[in-house]
C-alpha cells in the first residue's frame, strides 16, 4: 500500500546514504592516492620503484608476510583443531585469547613483544641475543609482530568449517584403516581446504598492511628493518615531490595488492559454497 | 564366536551408558541391538568398533583381544547413520578409500571397487560425488566402502534412520539379501522394533545400559521375559494385571469362559484394522483395554461403540505380569515406553 511514493523515497535515501558513506570514507580517499601517484605521469613512479630503499622495503614486507602466513597456517590449523575437536580445561580461555589480537591495538602488541624479546631489557631477549639471535629491531621481530596481529584470521575461518564437517568422516576414515596422518591429509585437509585458503588470503592481506606493531618492534631503519608501510610514513613526512611520489607509489601498490586479494577472495566465495 | 564382549562398562560423566555387558555374537550372524534412544546400544557398537573406549571389560574380535586396539587396526567395517560420506571424493573414491590407505595396487583397487559397486547397484554412479546421490544411494555407497576392506565384522549404527519410510523398507530387505550373499558377521543398531524383527537372526534388547533379553525375533516376540521387552517389541494393553498384545484378545458379544465383561467405549478404524477401547465392568477406573481385530471380524460380530462385550486372551497368548505402577491411560499403552518409537504398522 505504501509501496508507491513514500517507500520509493526511503529506498533511494538509503541507497544515497550508503553510497555517500562509502564514497567519502573509502572510494574517494583511495582514488586520490592513485591520482596523486600518477599526478606527474608514469616516469616518477618508475623512478620511485627503482630506489633501493623501496625495493628493499617491499622485499622485507613480502618475506615477513610470507613467514607470518606460514606460521599462522600451521598454528591456525593446529589451534582450530584443538578448539573444535578437544575439550580441555582452559579451552574457553584459549578461544577468547585467540581474538585478542583483533581487539588489542597493534601498538600494544609491539610494546609487549619488546618487553619480552628486547636484546637489552627483555626477559627472553637477553638470552636469545647471547645465543646470537636478535629479535627486536630485526626481521624475526617483524615476523612475530605480523604473525601476532593476523593470527585470528585463519582460525576464525577454520573453526566454523570444522564444526560444520563434524568428526564422522574422520571416524569413518579411521575405521577404514587410515592412520592419523592419512586421515588428516586425505579427509580433514580437503574438507577445510576452501576455508583455509580464504583465511590465508585474508591474513596475507592483513600482514602486508601491518603498521603499528611493526613500527615499534622494527625501529624502521631504511635498508635494514623498514617495511613498505613504514617507508610510506617516512617518505610522506619528508619534504619534496620525489619523496611524496615515492610515498604515494608505495601506498598505491599496497592498496593494489589488497584489491587483488579482495578479488581472489570474492571469486573463491561461490566455489566455497558449492563445494559444500 | 566372532565377537566376545565381557564385562564392558562405560560412563559419560555421571551418566552410565553401559553396565557390565556380556555378549557373544556368532560368526556369520546378523544381530540387531534394539532399544530406546539413549539406552546404550550405539555406545556398545562404537566400543566394538574402537571409536569409543570402554571404561572396563574386554572386546574380542575373531579370537583377537581388541580391547586396546585403535579403530584403524580392528578391521571392522562401520556404517554411520548419516553416511559419513567423504564429500570431496567420488563414489568410487569413497569405496576404494580403505584399500588406498592400505597401499594396494591401483589395478586391484579398481577391480574391487567395480565389483562392490555392482553388489550395491551403484556402478553407473562411480564418478559422481556423494552430494549428487540420494540418501539411500549414499548409504549403499557407505556399505560398499565398509565391505571393501573385507572386514571381520560389519557394524551399522542406525543405518536406515535418516531415510524415509519406503526407502528404509527397501534397504532393509536388501541388507538381508546382501547378508545372505556375503555372510559377514553383522551387528546393527536400531530403535525400530519392526526393523529388528524383520531383518535380524537374533535380537539383543538393550535398555538403560543393560541387556534385557537376547534371542531370535520370534522368541522375543512370543516369550518376552520382562514388561519392557514385551512393550518395546510391539503394542500392548493391560488385562487382569497382565500385559497382553491387543491382537491376542478374543472378543465376543456374549459371555464365554473366563472372559472379562466390558463395553466398547471407542471404535476406531484404521485401514484394514479396527481398534477398540473396551471399558471393563470389573474396574471402571482402570484404563480401557485395547483390542485390535480385522475389519471383517468386527463387521461379522456387529461390534460398535456402546455394545457390551466379553474379552479374554487367546490360548497361548504372550502375557507378562505387571509389577510396575500401571500407566494412566489407554493412549500411553498405545505407545511403547520410549517416546518417538515407531509402532509396527502390520502392513
Amino acid at each position: 500500500m505504501h509501496d508507491t511514493a513514500a517507500h520509493r523515497v526511503t529506498r533511494w535515501a538509503l541507497r544515497l546514504i550508503v553510497i555517500g558513506y562509502l564514497l567519502f570514507l573509502v572510494i574517494w580517499p583511495v582514488a586520490l592516492v592513485a591520482a596523486k601517484t600518477f599526478s606527474n605521469g608514469l616516469a616518477p613512479v618508475i623512478d620511485a620503484l627503482r630506489q633501493p630503499e623501496v625495493i628493499f622495503a617491499f622485499q622485507l614486507t613480502l618475506s615477513a608476510a610470507f613467514w607470518a602466513v606460514v606460521i599462522n597456517t600451521i598454528f591456525g590449523v593446529g589451534i582450530s583443531l584443538l578448539l573444535v575437536r578437544y575439550t580441555f580445561p582452559g579451552r574457553r580461555a584459549l578461544n577468547a585469547m585467540v581474538d585478542l589480537p583483533l581487539s588489542v591495538s597493534p601498538v600494544v602488541v609491539g610494546l609487549a613483544l619488546v618487553l619480552v624479546y628486547s636484546g637489552r631489557t627483555g626477559w627472553l631477549g637477553q638470552s636469545l641475543e647471547q645465543a646470537g639471535l636478535q629479535v627486536i629491531y630485526a626481521p624475526p621481530g617483524i615476523i612475530m609482530a605480523t604473525a601476532f596481529v593476523s593470527l585470528p584470521l585463519v582460525i576464525r575461518e577454520l573453526v566454523p568449517v570444522l564444526h560444520e564437517i563434524g568428526t564422522e568422516q574422520e571416524q569413518a576414515a579411521r575405521s577404514l584403516g587410515a592412520s592419523g596422518l592419512q586421515t588428516f591429509v586425505r579427509i580433514t585437509l580437503p574438507a577445510i581446504k576452501w576455508g583455509l585458503i580464504y583465511g590465508v588470503v585474508l591474513s596475507l592481506a592483513r600482514s602486508l598492511g601491518e603498521f603499528g606493531a611493526v613500527k615499534i618492534v622494527s625501529g624502521g631503519v631504511a635498508m635494514r628493518t623498514q617495511t613498505a608501510t613504514l617507508l610510506v610514513e617516512e617518505r610522506y613526512q619528508q619534504f619534496g615531490v620525489v619523496n611524496s611520489i615515492t610515498a604515494y607509489t608505495a601506498a598505491f601498490i599496497l592498496a593494489l595488492i589488497a584489491v587483488i586479494a579482495l578479488i581472489i577472495i570474492t571469486s573463491l566465495r561461490p566455489r566455497r559454497e558449492t563445494s559444500q | 564366536m566372532s565377537i566376545k564382549i565381557a564385562g564392558v562398562g562405560k560412563r559419560f560423566a555421571d551418566f552410565v551408558a553401559l553396565e557390565s555387558i556380556d555378549l557373544d555374537i556368532a560368526t556369520g550372524e546378523l544381530t540387531a541391538l534394539l532399544g530406546p534412544s539413549g539406552g546404550g546400544k550405539s555406545t556398545l557398537l562404537r566400543i566394538i568398533a574402537g571409536l569409543e573406549v570402554a571404561d572396563s571389560g574386554s572386546v574380542e574380535i575373531e579370537g583377537v583381544n581388541a580391547t586396546g586396539l585403535p579403530a584403524q587396526k580392528r578391521n571392522v567395517g562401520f556404517v554411520f547413520q548419516h553416511y559419513a560420506a567423504f564429500r570431496h571424493l567420488t563414489v568410487a573414491g569413497n569405496v576404494g578409500f580403505g584399500l588406498k590407505v592400505r597401499k594396494r595396487p591401483r589395478k586391484e583397487i579398481a577391480a574391487r571397487v567395480q565389483e562392490l559397486l555392482e553388489l550395491v547397484h551403484l556402478s553407473q554412479f562411480a564418478d559422481r560425488l556423494p552430494a549428487q546421490l540420494s540418501g539411500g544411494q549414499r548409504q549403499r555407497m557407505a556399505l560398499a566402502r565398509a565391505l571393501a576392506i573385507e572386514p571381520s565384522v560389519l557394524l551399522l549404527d542406525e543405518p536406515f534412520g535418516a531415510l524415509d519410510a519406503n526407502v528404509r523398507k527397501e534397504l532393509r530387505a536388501w541388507l538381508r539379501r546382501l547378508h545372505d550373499e556375503v555372510h559377514v558377521t553383522t551387528v546393527f543398531v536400531t530403535h525400530d522394533q519392526e526393523e529388528a524383527l524383520d531383518v535380524a537372526d537374533r535380537i539383543v534388547v538393550i535398555n538403560q545400559g543393560r541387556i534385557e533379553q537376547v534371542g531370535p525375533p520370534d522368541e522375543l516376540y512370543d516369550h518376552p521375559t520382562s514388561e519392557f521387552v514385551m512393550s518395546f517389541l510391539g503394542p500392548v494393553t493391560m488385562l487382569n494385571g497382565h500385559l497382553v498384545r491387543p491382537h491376542d484378545l478374543e472378543i465376543e458379544t456374549h459371555p464365554f469362559d473366563n472372559a472379562h465383561r466390558g463395553r466398547i467405549e471407542r471404535f476406531n478404524r484404521v485401514g484394514f484394522e479396527v481398534r477398540l477401547h473396551v471399558r471393563l465392568t470389573e474396574d471402571e477406573t482402570a484404563p480401557p483395554a485395547l483390542v485390535t481385530l480385522t475389519r471383517a471380524e468386527a463387521t461379522a460380530k456387529a461390534l460398535d461403540t456402546g455394545v457390551p462385550v466379553w474379552i479374554r486372551p487367546v490360548a497361548g497368548a504372550s502375557q507378562v505380569r505387571i509389577t510396575a505402577p500401571a500407566p494412566t491411560s489407554a493412549e500411553s499403552l498405545d505407545l511403547s515406553p520410549a517416546d518417538s518409537v515407531p509402532q509396527p504398522t502390520f502392513t
